[in-house]
């Protein structure tokens, strides 16, 4: 592709070539940008008709609409990248609500500078990722800040999907005696990145567990009522999603250390950096809540899905706390202690003693 | 990553339990009782409350918090020190995570001094902070070195490291304590009938460190590792010395502590620092010879000399009592501000700041229920 030439005069080189200022301008260096590397990536009607904005048909109902902006480091991970990680969280988001995701828009902040190789590498990741999620990019913005103002690249996504009829989940109807479920092991996403930004130094075979749970979502939804509220538990790990649902209920959830699923390689990265797994991001697992009658059904609807093949129940809602309406997380520990679940407390950070 | 099924069998539930029966049934044998052992160290703290072993225990068992919480310990003139030199001598400011927060005079942090436009920078490791320097050539670079023995040898081995690649811009703010002085300060003045010693200084000092407990206070002292097992193998093990009238050092952290401590870390210690005549803890007060300053020979490394750094005396305010529960001799849940006026998202005392601190560790894992209204 190198070297040759197109509509917009000599193609750009993927190779080799840097984002540059004039990429971001608008002009012809812009449309270039966008004809060559972000249409052959992302090609759909919508992207083709290159207007200011997309036009869609959609058929009445409720729909659902979330966004979100992915600023992570490094940009390339075990299991994933910032590409395919813009597409799940989005996709994800919407999910939560029991949506069914149909159309993103992307919006990108490259620095001056930045390979293309790996712009290319982020943006063909993306368009795979939508096309697995069954999504479509239908309309994107690029720009370029100077050198040493941005770290790399930012992306930032955003994304409408159809409510089936009927479906409503809501954490403010949590109530007492409902069960806690888990789709799968915790930790993976964040254990995967701070491994990776140690390097060599602590090498593990484990991935991110970044992927789409609208599917997952569709079998819990299909198998019956019960289901009270969805969450993926991204920054902030388990524990922040525990802590927003008693905050919202003002119950105490109850949950046990033994029901909750850490792989080995998670365990000793939190370990060695002096972190949390509860605290650790996911970015393709799901927290469900759910009428205590409709726990085995989801948890077998679960199950049978790839997304969820290790979920478990993980607890169960009690009563709030007299007197008071700010809930409370509880967790039995392996020892059969037990203790409070916190809020994240600021970033996490290792230990230093 | 095969020694991660070292790490499980360090928390396995059926051996736990057999522990805590046999802790119950050699706590109902005690001479006395309750008897007051205490954890030195904050990493133990917070392994007591990660766990919930606390509540497990029987109740002839009182544990009592120590001081060994790095950040604790730091007295606010330090904190002031630091944002001194990142505000006004427009020096790169590097240090480890926990002590951005950490409040000194009128409630100002580094964080706080970093939005007004400082350059402070958070490192996990003392190599890094010499690597700023490395690629940073224009600017100072001040590393601000906070830790007990297990800190200290990776800041002297920086500090080597900076002369042997001849960096100009390059000092360490030094606030390493030592921590037998502050536990002989600790015996002298709280009723103990047991200690359990830090894990990780006692790779570097060793257990004969700690001879003078026994020998001087009569206190019995058990080494242990952070994991529960580890935990309440030391407490088995100290009910033993107590039943039996025994006082001494012993050891259950023996896969990874030696009675001698590790020869190479205390010589890097020994070769860039020395004991200051006394230092200023947190809490417990000025401590003879219980802080370290660096040597001489190493004076251009020195970010106090080389910035002509005062250190101020600043006394807490008077509604905390960070510095009695550092002691031993209250709790976090005697302090009339506790879960109140201070949080860990407003400390106010130091053992709210750092996670390893007595009250972090209560209001973070603790049951809010009982906290002070």
């Amino acid at each position: 592709m190198t070297g040759g030439r197109g509509a917009l005069g000599v193609r750009l080189d993927l190779e080799k070539g840097r984002v540059e200022m004039v990429h971001g301008s608008g002009g012809r260096a812009s449309a270039q940008l966008v004809e060559e590397l972000f249409l052959p990536a992302f090609d759909n009607p919508w992207l083709r008709q290159a207007g200011d904005q997309a036009q869609l048909d959609l058929p009445e109902g409720r729909w659902a609409m979330s966004t979100d902006s992915f600023v992570i480091s490094p940009l390339f991970f075990p299991g994933g990248d910032i590409g395919s990680l813009a597409v799940h969280g989005t996709v994800n988001d919407l999910a939560m609500g029991g949506a069914h995701p149909l159309y993103l828009t992307a919006g990108f902040v490259l620095e001056e500078g930045f390979p293309l190789s790996d712009l290319s590498r982020i943006v063909r990741s993306m368009g795979a990722s939508a096309r697995e999620c069954g999504v479509s990019l239908v309309a994107g913005d690029t720009k370029v800040v100077e050198r040493g103002k941005g770290d790399g690249i930012y992306i930032n996504t955003a994304g409408i999907g159809r409510i089936p009829a009927g479906v409503v989940l809501d954490p403010s109807a949590i109530r007492p005696d409902d069960e806690i479920l888990l789709s799968g092991p915790v930790g993976d996403h964040g254990a995967a990145v701070l491994a990776a930004r140690e390097g060599e130094r602590l090498a593990t075979a484990l991935l991110s567990d970044s992927a789409p749970l609208h599917g997952l979502v569709a079998a819990m939804l299909a198998s019956g009522p019960g289901l009270v509220c969805l969450r993926d538990p991204t920054r902030g790990g388990v524990a922040s999603t525990l802590n927003e649902w008693a905050r919202i209920s003002g119950l105490s959830l109850e949950i046990s250390e033994s029901g909750i699923p850490v792989r080995p390689e998670v365990r000793g990265i939190s370990e060695l950096l002096g972190i949390d797994p509860l605290y650790l991001a996911n970015e393709g697992r799901l927290l469900a809540v759910c009428r205590p009658e409709a726990s085995e059904r989801l948890l077998s609807a679960l199950r049978n899905h790839p997304a969820g093949r290790m979920a478990s129940r993980i607890g169960k809602v009690g009563k709030g706390r007299p007197g008071r309406t700010d809930g409370t997380v509880r967790m039995t520990t392996l020892m059969g202690g037990s203790r409070t679940v916190d809020w994240l407390l600021g970033d996490p950070l290792p230990r230093i003693c | 990553m095969s020694d991660l099924r070292y790490l499980e069998a360090f928390r396995d539930p059926d051996l736990g339990r057999s522990l805590l029966s046999a802790l119950a049934i050699a706590a109902k044998a005690l001479p006395r009782a309750p008897v007051r052992i205490m954890e030195f160290c904050g990493g133990h703290t917070h392994a007591f409350h990660r766990f919930g072993l606390l509540e497990l225990l029987p109740p002839e068992i009182r544990m009592v918090h120590g001081p060994g919480c790095p950040v604790c310990v730091l007295p606010k003139g330090r904190i002031d020190a630091a944002i001194g030199l990142s505000l006004d001598k427009n020096a790169v400011l590097a240090t480890y995570g926990d002590v951005l927060r950490v409040p000194g005079s009128h409630g100002m942090t580094l964080m706080k001094a970093r939005a007004r436009g400082a350059d402070v920078r958070i490192v996990v490791s003392a190599m890094e902070a010499l690597s700023l320097a490395e690629a940073l050539p224009d600017r100072e670079i001040v590393f601000f070195a906070i830790g007990f023995e297990t800190t200290t040898p990776p800041t002297a081995a920086v500090i080597l490291e900076a002369r042997r690649r001849n960096l100009t811009n390059f000092s360490v703010l030094a606030n390493h304590v030592l921590t037998p002085p502050a536990m002989e300060a600790i015996l002298s003045g709280t009723a103990l009938d047991g200690v359990i010693g830090p894990s990780h200084v006692s790779t570097v000092i060793g257990t004969k460190a700690y001879d003078f407990v026994s020998r001087k206070h009569g206190i019995p002292l058990v080494v242990a590792g952070f994991e529960p097992l580890d935990i309440l193998l030391a407490l088995r093990m100290l009910l033993s010395q107590i039943s039996e009238g025994r006082s001494e050092v012993e050891n259950e952290y023996a896969r990874a502590v030696v009675p001698e401590g590790n020869p190479r870390s205390l010589g890097l210690i020994e070769r860039v620092f020395e004991r200051a005549p006394s230092f200023e803890w947190r809490g417990l007060g000025s401590l003879p010879r219980s802080g370290l300053s660096i040597r001489d020979e190493f004076g251009i490394f020195d970010a106090q000399r080389r910035f002509s750094v005062e250190i101020g005396r600043v006394s807490d305010p008077g509604i905390c009592e960070c510095g009695e529960i550092l002691k031993g001799v209250k709790g976090p849940r005697d302090c009339r501000i506790f879960g109140t006026l201070c949080t860990p998202d407003t400390p106010v005392g130091a053992c709210m700041v750092s996670a390893e601190g007595a009250c972090a560790a209560v209001f973070h894992y603790g049951d809010r229920e009982g906290a002070v209204s």
